[in-house]
């Protein structure tokens, strides 16, 4: 009556297996690391890097306990935080022998300390910033500003058309996201909805006004309208992610959240005041032309030694071509409005796809007219810094504000191009509407508590119930480790992140999750104090006790799912620990726990008593 | 060892309505309370900036005041946060200030008195934020009620999904009253505490209702009080072990968890106190002045599912 099939021993088996092999990175800790990244978006970070790291270090007598190459970037590991300091000044010095002008993001980290077979297959739980320290923010993007900005660049583009087809209007005006336009009498107006409808088809257009006042209201569709607040938040995640490139955080979150909110997570940065004015920084593009005059062997050579023709500026092209760049100014990203990959119509070749606004347009046609065959430099310019983008030749007079960039690109390339002249700047304003520092001495202290108050609460509890229910305390304690084994190895390995919350809940589950073994052990005694043989009781305590138990377990989870739902930060930190931990708890102090009894209890044919504490009546 | 051996069952139904009296004049103080004194929110529901400054030795609180108004701040409340080395500032949202420019000017003021000033945690929530998070938090208190009714009144009968909301949200405004009372601060781990607590004390109803459930089909020629009285009396043991359990945790957390899990482990304390009381005293006379009676329980069940479920 209390056996169970061979098949569920072996699950549990398996199942305790897979708990210990997922909680133990938990228990190696960390080492301190130092992480290469590429600072820029046009540099990749591959083998070549990964040998100069590895030489740098052995020129200083540095002796890295591991040093690999991962998705985007390198990770040594070091014996002692000393030696990481030492490290990282050799590995900056070394890859960035212009300290103005880095190309690669060195930072320190921290890497788990196991064994290389073990992280290539568990790692341990992943710590929230109010345990390891560090900076969050929530961000607002100002969806109104990036609507307006759409509605004001086609306002320009209604203008051009309208000017181009020569339809004679009373004025053009945005209101709003609405743009206004008047006309004087109704046969132009038809002519220019005919024009709108058929250029623009992204704007929905109405009637308004009579007699010599006539007006026609465009409006951006809806689902134009959500296309651009998408743009929008895209873009400003990519801007985002450039810059915080540069601020040199090992690993960095940056998500979207809700439809119009970023959440920034910088683990290990102090400084937010920084941290602030990098993020709300602005980048721009700016297109100039190549000084063709100057671009001979002998003036590249003298403007590498340091001397820049008169009106020019020395740049290196992304393949390390020297350029020399006139400081005249065509264009500003300003008047850029989208920038896709794609390819070209005619040769199949990648390319980029730029889309320039009404006044952009008729410059770039002014300037491309003047210039074919010339080559024209688009670059990236950030705290005062300009780098390359692209150098393409003029072919022919470009107009209508589409420009196609191709020629000697890959299509990972022309991905990345389009990507950086989108992220340039920022495509609405944000503003910080969330923000949370922690120090790393307070992360430790967060670390320290939580764990004390677990493991305290724990043993007290564990000795309390093995001295109430004897040899059934014993199986309901070692239940309740398989429970907290099980629940750090499901932490561990889907990567939720641990948060000082979630400590706490890791001991309110394990002090709610003996509640299912207390009424197993209850029922078990009060069926023996009944008169029933050992074995039935036994048998009738866990049948019995099963459907309380799995009641009192749903509608705790209900409260603990509206919490995921509906909470936020600390809050969902908790939650998520607290549903993980009643879904291992069931398993556990059901299962786990039985399976022990059977095998003590099980086998035997005649049982006298069994070990449950008092169930006399006296 | 065994704590209850209880042989005979305590007539609890008997003293009914005495319990109940109880727990209406300890709710109307609770809702007395926070009416009057309300809740003491937090930043994180207010909007609002708080720092936490820690220093090398003891630190006068009114030097830091002095310091602050020297430098034009208002509205601020400063106070130690775990020790005498420690301190907690609260800052009121102001339109048209950032919060980067502000804890900076403040740490700055700070440090020209005492140079071992560390600013060990800032946390700034806007407006917006704040509103939003108060928001969710009543709205996670509602659907948690309807989920928990609708599951009762599934598994059970609609009588016990409604008794056990009332005792159980009895709970929670009892728990609010008491923050109310002391103006503890009510941050979002409290919300998360009240919402666990919420889940946990329904547990009790459950059991009770489960054995309720179970009476009524071995003891046929009972009465209805004679039922309860024996539910409550034979789960007496696993509800004060159980509930000792998981308050030597939830004090473990009190004593070692430091000032950041203080008040989640407090009102967790409370919550599992009244949880106690609630379920028994409130939750079984409730089901009984609803009119609970055997066929409500022992008949086939299928037609009543479908009611519940509608």
């Amino acid at each position: 009556m209390n056996r169970y099939p061979l098949w569920v021993y072996v699950t549990i088996a398996v199942a305790l297996a897979l708990g210990l092999l997922y909680t133990l990175p938990n228990f190696f800790g960390e080492a301190p690391a130092v992480q290469v990244s590429a600072a820029r978006a046009t540099l990749k970070v591959d083998n070549a890097v990964l040998g100069r790291v590895e030489e740098t270090l052995k020129k200083a007598g540095i002796q890295p306990t591991g040093l690999f190459l991962d998705l985007a970037s390198i990770k040594v590991r070091l014996a002692d935080t000393d030696t990481q300091l030492k490290a990282k000044d050799l590995i900056d010095r070394g890859l960035n022998p212009d300290p103005a002008n880095p190309s690669y993001t060195v930072a320190l980290n921290l890497l788990p300390n196991s064994p290389r077979w073990l992280s290539a297959v568990a790692l341990p739980m992943y710590l929230g910033l109010d345990l390891r320290g560090g900076v969050h923010f929530l961000l607002q993007v100002d969806m109104p500003a990036a609507l307006a900005k759409r509605a004001e660049s086609f306002a320009g583009d209604v203008r051009s058309q309208l000017r181009d087809k020569n339809v004679r209007h009373a004025g053009i005006a945005r209101e709003v996201n609405n743009i206004v336009i008047r006309f004087r009498d109704a046969e132009t107006r038809e002519k220019a909805r005919a024009i709108i409808a058929e250029q623009l088809p992204d704007l929905q257009l109405a009637d308004a006004g009579s007699g010599n006042e006539l007006r026609l209201v465009a409006s951006i569709r809806p689902e134009a309208q959500k296309r651009t607040q998408e743009l929008a938040l895209k873009q400003n995640i990519q801007t985002l992610h450039n810059r915080i490139n540069e601020l040199g955080v090992a690993e960095p979150v940056i998500q979207q959240q809700g439809s119009d909110r970023v959440v920034v997570q910088l683990p290990g940065v102090q400084d937010t005041a920084k941290a602030k004015e990098i993020l709300g920084r602005t980048a721009t593009l700016e297109v100039r032309m190549v000084d063709e005059d100057n671009m001979n062997a002998a003036a590249l050579a003298a403007a590498q030694a340091g001397q820049v023709p008169f009106g020019d500026e020395f740049y290196v092209e992304r393949n390390g071509q020297p350029l020399l760049v006139r400081k005249q100014v065509v264009l500003t990203g300003d008047r850029l409005t989208d920038a896709q990959p794609g390819f070209d119509n005619q040769t199949q070749e990648p390319a980029v796809h730029l889309t320039l606004d009404a006044t952009g347009a008729r410059i770039f046609k002014e300037v491309t007219r003047e210039s074919v065959g010339k080559r024209m430099a688009i670059l990236l310019i950030e705290k005062g810094r300009g780098e390359v983008v692209t150098a393409p030749v003029i072919r022919s007079e470009i107009g209508g504000g589409r420009v196609q960039i191709s020629g000697r690109m890959t299509t990972v390339e022309a991905h990345d191009t389009a990507l950086l002249l989108r992220a340039g700047a920022l495509a609405a304003p944000m503003e910080i509407v969330e923000e949370r520092t922690v120090g790393p001495s307070l992360g430790a202290e967060n670390i320290k508590k939580g764990f004390d108050s677990t493991i305290y609460g724990f043993t007290a509890l564990s000795l309390f119930i093995i001295v109430y229910y004897s040899l059934f305390g014993v199986f309901s304690t070692l239940a309740l480790c398989a429970n907290l084994l099980f629940l750090i190895a499901l932490l561990s390995m889907l990567q939720a992140t641990l948060t000082l919350p979630g400590i706490a809940a890791i001991a309110l589950t394990l002090g709610m999750a003996i509640d299912a073994n207390v009424l197993i052990n209850e029922r078990v005694r009060e069926e023996l104090r009944s008169g029933v043989t050992p074995q039935a009781a036994i048998h009738a305590g866990y049948e019995r006790a099963f459907g309380t138990i799995l009641d009192s377990n749903v509608t705790t989870l209900i409260a603990g799912l509206a919490l995921l739902l509906f909470g936020s930060g600390p809050v969902r930190g908790f939650a998520v620990v607290h549903c993980l931990g009643i879904l291992t708890s069931i398993f556990s102090s059901v299962v786990v726990s039985r399976s022990m009894v059977n095998l003590a209890y099980g086998t035997r044919r005649k049982l006298e008593g069994v070990a449950i504490g008092n169930t006399s009546w006296k | 060892m065994e704590f209850f051996k209880i042989r005979r069952d305590i007539p609890f139904m008997r003293h009914a309505l005495a319990f109940n009296v109880v727990s209406l004049v300890t709710f109307l103080f609770a809702v007395f309370f926070l009416a009057t004194k309300g809740l003491n929110f937090s930043i994180e529901f207010t909007g609002g900036t708080v720092m936490e400054i820690n220093y090398e030795h003891a630190v006068e609180v009114d030097k830091i005041r002095k310091a602050l108004d020297a430098g034009g701040y208002h509205d601020y409340s400063v106070q130690n946060f775990g020790s005498s080395r420690d301190v907690l500032i609260r800052m009121p949202l102001k339109p048209g200030q950032n919060s980067a420019e502000l804890s900076k000017a403040v740490m700055e003021r700070l440090s020209a008195d005492d140079k071992t000033a560390k600013l060990q945690r800032v946390e700034f929530v806007g407006p917006q934020v704040g509103r939003e998070l108060a928001e969710n938090g009543a709205l996670a208190l509602l659907i948690t009620s309807i989920c928990i009714v609708g599951y009762l009144a599934l598994r059970f009968e609609w009588k016990f999904g409604v008794a056990a909301i009332i005792a159980n949200l009895h709970d929670v405004v009892i728990i609010l009253g008491f923050f109310a009372f002391f103006q503890w601060e009510f941050s979002l781990p409290v919300l998360a505490a009240v919402l666990a607590v919420l889940g946990y004390s329904v547990n009790e109803s459950v059991v009770i209702a489960d054995r309720i459930r179970e009476n009524f089909r071995k003891m046929r020629k009972a009465s209805v009080t004679e039922i309860i009285d024996n539910a409550i009396t034979r789960t007496t043991s696993r509800t004060i072990i159980t509930h000792g359990c998981t308050q030597m945790m939830v004090t473990s957390m009190l004593v070692f968890g430091g000032p950041a899990l203080h008040y989640f482990a407090l009102a967790l304390t409370i919550g599992i106190c009244f949880g106690i009381y609630s379920s028994v005293l409130v939750m079984a006379p409730l089901v009984r002045w609803l009119g609970i009676r055997p066929d409500d329980m022992m008949r086939p069940p299928r037609k009543e599912k479908e009611e519940a479920v509608v």
